[in-house]
């Protein structure tokens, strides 16, 4: 949970940037999730000495290089196995993990799944663009079907994966959803840091060359607060400015949308958010988008212990008041000596 | 040729009345019957009884096969005596059968006149029909070449452990320890150590304990009694004469943990390993996960892949990140080893070799990762492969890798096999402390002009700087795309890669500057044949070679441990001989690297069938070539 401690802040966004230039397309989703991050590292109080920055392969993953840390730019799909042997290796590192769709997903799916199972100690920030960037624009194992791409000229068939929903099955103790261009999005990186575990944002993410605009249903500024309902924990699932709300369907078991009149949310029927609700944070990742807001913000927060403590500590209980004694090692079992 | 080699001559039939001075002992039985256990007993009694040994363990892929049918029959060879020991021995003296099927798959390899030891108890019908045996072989007279014993172990182990009250099936359990019984009778060892062990062993079933031990000792009366009459006899081998100190039986899936582990020390770091179970190389993980006290830390990781990444990610953090596989999985981190020889990160990758390609043969012993090693990577992606020849020599092969890792910031690659792994030898426990230290040091301040940090500015080495995350004022970026020289920052232009490209391969060439000059493990330097091996070959070469210049004929023995880069002066040395020919358990791999090294003539003797050459395959070749 969120530690409510003052943070002293050491550095400014501006020892955040490296001396490298940026090289994504002008107009990327991506520059406003480095200034976030760039942003919001001073605010929690981070050390660039102490935090490693690391990814796979993709437009995202070049992100550790604009990153003024440490930074490790990996191989496909792997970056979640490459930050276990950095967290177990020292447990004292800050480590975020930057991937995407493909290298998230589809390549890496496997890591992504073991890494959230297994509960390491770190931030995975998944930049979904619902689309192959770096590799010139094919569909991507989020794409909407019938997205048509040079790989799909008749539309894909396949239906997408939903990464929130995907990070839950995996047994995920945090997940949370923004978008590039949003303010709150800051906010929901802060709370992702001060999770203990490893704590999954999934960062909707414009990708202007090969699928523009593809958020812009709810993400587009006008009429937004009626597309966009941010969960706040111990707060009623308000939007479109408290005119509506999601309450419970107990007969469906599903989410509703109800109207909220004169601000009575409670006489709607209207759910307050609670983050650590399983049960409704399954229901929250799956709304679709219509019918629905597109929920976003902290949906499911509930700490576990995490994976370097657990392992860690077995390897201090097996050590404690033991002395390594190689030549000890060695001469174990049964054995025999020759004599001179 | 008409001459009876010494070796010969000595290793006889152990039912003749002669003392032979090395026996060669297999035991084969159905997967259930604990025949690898057997052996490994056996095995300990001989290093205890002061012989040189070596063995060889055979058994089946799956855990447990169909009771009674050929594929499931698992079989542990040893091969000891008073003599010097380097293989598990060609052909057996002594067949212990424990059913139709084990003597089906077994006699055809039985020195003619050997000793057959069967159980007539397991020669049912049913049994028979399994083993595809259309009349009983123990009475139809086709067996008639050995000396054949055949009673009834299961009915007499059955006898010897009634008092203990066990249900049948768990009675017959008992049986692999009257046979061990009777085993030790016959080669003279002592049982006290054997019923130590069963008793800390079913320590929490004392009954199962005195059953076994029951059994053993019937076993071994039995031996003892006139009831065989003169077809067996008692046999005494005397102990090897060998240099003095503290001995141990070891594997070499043990002695590559203990050389890990070692090498940690010796660089001061603490080691992270990163596996992912797969035959034969998870008895390293399993070692290892034994050992947190000495600052290892072991993860299982989701896959092949994984497992080295990790280890990368925990080089990259500052300790020896090592991962081990065979085959298969080798070749899914074929990619994260190139990120290592491209980041330049210290890494130790353990094959343990088995047949192939695909699955092939998971339990049985190979070489034809040599390619795959020196080569396998996309790019070039140059990277130091370490082979080991035996049991013990996988525990100084595993502490060079880790030296070469550290010293050099690269991945290194020990090649072992099934063979070593699986096998145990006597072993002279080495002293930590004679081992030179290879201390690291990482990089703490910055190392270029003007207080810049150059993470790629290489030492007279050519190797790059440590620098560890956590480390203030040192933050950089690395990754797998092609960089600048110095700053490591991305660059694709065309200098920096052929710069890069260039450096990376003088490094790892120069490696050969710090390891030894290649040695003659037999012979002269120059002559007219040398036989080039590599690996788990040694012991067959070895004792090859020693009877063919016992006969007089001039050829020599080179064994090479660094596979990549090859030690200097090993071009010259090769070219000294008239003939060279390289025996190798794959289709002429280190063959085709000599030629391209060299431009020598190296001729292959390749054998793929999943079994270690036998001595005489190999003399074969030498009076082949110098017929």
């Amino acid at each position: 949970m969120n530690d409510m401690t003052p943070i002293a802040k050491t550095t400014t966004m501006k020892d955040w940037e490296s001396d490298q230039e940026v090289r994504w397309c002008p107009g990327c989703g991506d520059y406003a999730i480095l200034k976030a991050v760039q942003r919001t590292m001073p605010e929690i109080g981070a050390d660039p000495a102490k935090t490693v920055f690391v990814s796979g392969i993709g437009c995202s993953s070049r992100f550790p290089y604009y990153m003024a840390s440490y930074g490790f730019h990996t191989i496909h799909g792997r970056a979640p196995a490459f930050a276990t042997g950095i967290k177990l290796a020292n447990p004292e590192l800050d480590v975020w993990l930057v991937t995407g769709d493909g290298d998230g997903m589809s390549i890496g799916g496997n890591h992504t799944m073991h890494l959230i199972r297994r509960n390491l100690n770190c931030q995975i920030m998944l930049f979904n663009n619902e689309i192959y960037g770096l590799t010139k624009g094919q569909y991507s194992p989020t794409s909407r079907l019938g997205t048509t791409s040079p790989t799909s000229p008749m539309g894909s068939v396949d239906r997408p994966a939903l990464p929130c929903a995907f990070a839950l099955g995996a047994g995920a103790r945090f997940v949370a959803r923004g978008f590039d261009v949003s303010k709150e999005l800051s906010g929901v990186l802060k709370a992702a840091h001060a999770h203990q575990g490893a704590a999954f944002v999934e960062i909707f993410q414009n990708c202007i060359v090969y699928n523009k605009d593809r958020f812009e249903d709810f993400a587009a500024p006008k009429g937004a607060e009626a597309r966009q309902l941010w969960l706040k924990n111990g707060e009623p699932m308000l939007f479109n400015k408290g005119t509506q709300g999601i309450a419970l369907d107990a007969a469906a078991l599903t989410l509703k949308v109800v109207d909220v009149v004169d601000g009575d949310w409670q006489a709607a029927g209207v759910i307050v958010h609670d983050v650590t609700n399983r049960s409704v944070a399954h229901m929250l990742v799956e709304l679709p988008f219509g019918a629905f807001p597109m929920a976003l913000g902290v949906i499911y927060d509930d700490p576990r212990p995490t994976f370097e403590q657990s392992l860690l500590g077995q390897d201090a209980k097996a050590r404690e008041g033991k002395t390594p004694d190689l030549a000890k090692l060695l001469a174990k079992g049964q054995t025999w000596t020759v004599e001179e | 040729m008409a001459t009876i080699l010494a070796d010969e001559q000595a290793a006889v039939a152990p039912h003749d009345n002669s003392t032979p001075e090395a026996v060669v002992v297999r035991f084969a039985g159905d997967s259930g019957d604990g025949m690898q256990l057997t052996g490994g007993q056996f095995t300990l009694s001989t290093a205890l009884a002061g012989n040189d040994l070596a063995t060889f363990p055979d058994f089946p892929a799956e855990i447990r096969a169909p009771q009674g049918t050929l594929f499931g029959v698992s079989a542990f060879q040893i091969n000891f005596g008073s003599t010097d020991i380097t293989t598990a021995g060609d052909a057996p003296d002594v067949l212990v059968a424990m059913n139709p099927a084990a003597l089906k798959t077994n006699v055809p390899a039985l020195k003619p006149g050997g000793l057959i030891i069967a159980d007539s108890g397991e020669f049912s019908k049913r049994n028979l029909e399994k083993a595809h045996y259309a009349a009983n072989p123990l009475e139809d007279g086709s067996l008639a070449k050995w000396t054949l014993l055949a009673f009834d172990i299961s009915a007499l182990t059955l006898e010897s452990v009634k008092p203990f009250g066990l249900g049948n099936k768990e009675a017959l359990r008992c049986k692999n320890m009257w046979t061990l019984g009777l085993a030790l009778w016959m080669f003279d060892r002592d049982r006290a150590p054997l019923i130590q062990w069963l008793k800390d062993k079913f320590a929490k079933n004392p009954v199962l304990a005195d059953a076994n031990v029951a059994a053993l000792n019937a076993g071994h009366a039995y031996g003892e009694t006139a009831e065989i009459g003169g077809q067996i006899k008692k046999l005494h081998l005397d102990p090897v004469p060998s240099a003095p100190g503290l001995y141990r039986t070891v594997t070499g899936s043990e002695s590559i943990s203990y050389g890990l582990v070692a090498g940690a020390q010796l660089a001061g770091l603490k080691m992270f390993f990163g596996g992912y179970p797969i035959t034969p190389a998870s008895s390293i993980l399993h070692n290892l996960a034994k050992l947190k006290e000495f600052g290892v830390t072991t993860f299982q990781a989701e896959d092949e892949i994984a497992a080295i990444c990790s280890a990368i990610g925990a080089s990259y953090a500052g300790q020896l990140g090592v991962t081990s596989s065979s085959g298969p999985g080798i070749a899914l981190k074929g990619e994260a080893m190139g990120l290592a020889i491209m980041t330049e990160l210290p890494l130790v990758i353990v094959n343990s070799q088995r047949g192939g390609p695909s699955t092939g043969l998971p339990t049985k012993t190979e070489q034809s990762d040599l390619y795959q090693a020196v080569y396998g990577r996309n790019g070039d992606a140059p990277m130091p492969v370490i082979a080991a020849r035996s049991p013990s020599d996988a525990f100084d092969c595993a502490i060079e890798a880790c030296r070469i890792a550290v010293q050099y910031m690269t991945p290194v690659m020990l090649l072992t096999d099934g063979y070593i792994a699986n096998a145990a030898e006597p072993w002279k426990v080495p002293d930590p402390a004679s081992y030179a230290p290879f201390p690291v040091s990482f990089l703490e301040q910055a190392n270029g002009p003007d207080g810049t940090l150059l993470p790629y500015a290489r030492d007279e080495k050519g190797a790059r700087p440590w620098v560890k995350p956590g480390t203030p004022g040192l933050m950089h970026r690395i990754g797998g795309i092609e960089k600048n020289p110095g700053t490591g920052n991305l660059d694709y232009s065309p200098g920096a890669h052929q710069t890069m490209t260039d450096a990376r391969k003088d490094k790892v060439d120069g490696v050969a500057g710090s390891i030894p000059a290649q040695d003659i493990d037999q012979g002269a330097a120059g002559g007219k044949l040398a036989v080039v091996g590599w690996g788990s070959t040694y012991g067959p070469i070895h004792q090859a070679v020693k009877r063919a210049r016992a006969k007089g004929l001039d050829v020599s023995h080179i064994h090479i441990r660094h596979i990549w880069p090859m030690p200097a002066n090993l071009g010259d040395l090769l070219k000294g001989y008239g003939k060279v020919i390289v025996p190798e358990m794959n289709t002429g791999q280190l063959k085709t690297v000599l030629r391209d090294q060299f431009l020598v003539d190296a001729r292959p003797l390749n054998k793929v069938s999943g079994q270690p050459f036998t001595i005489a395959e190999i003399e074969a070749a030498i009076e082949a070539a110098l017929a």
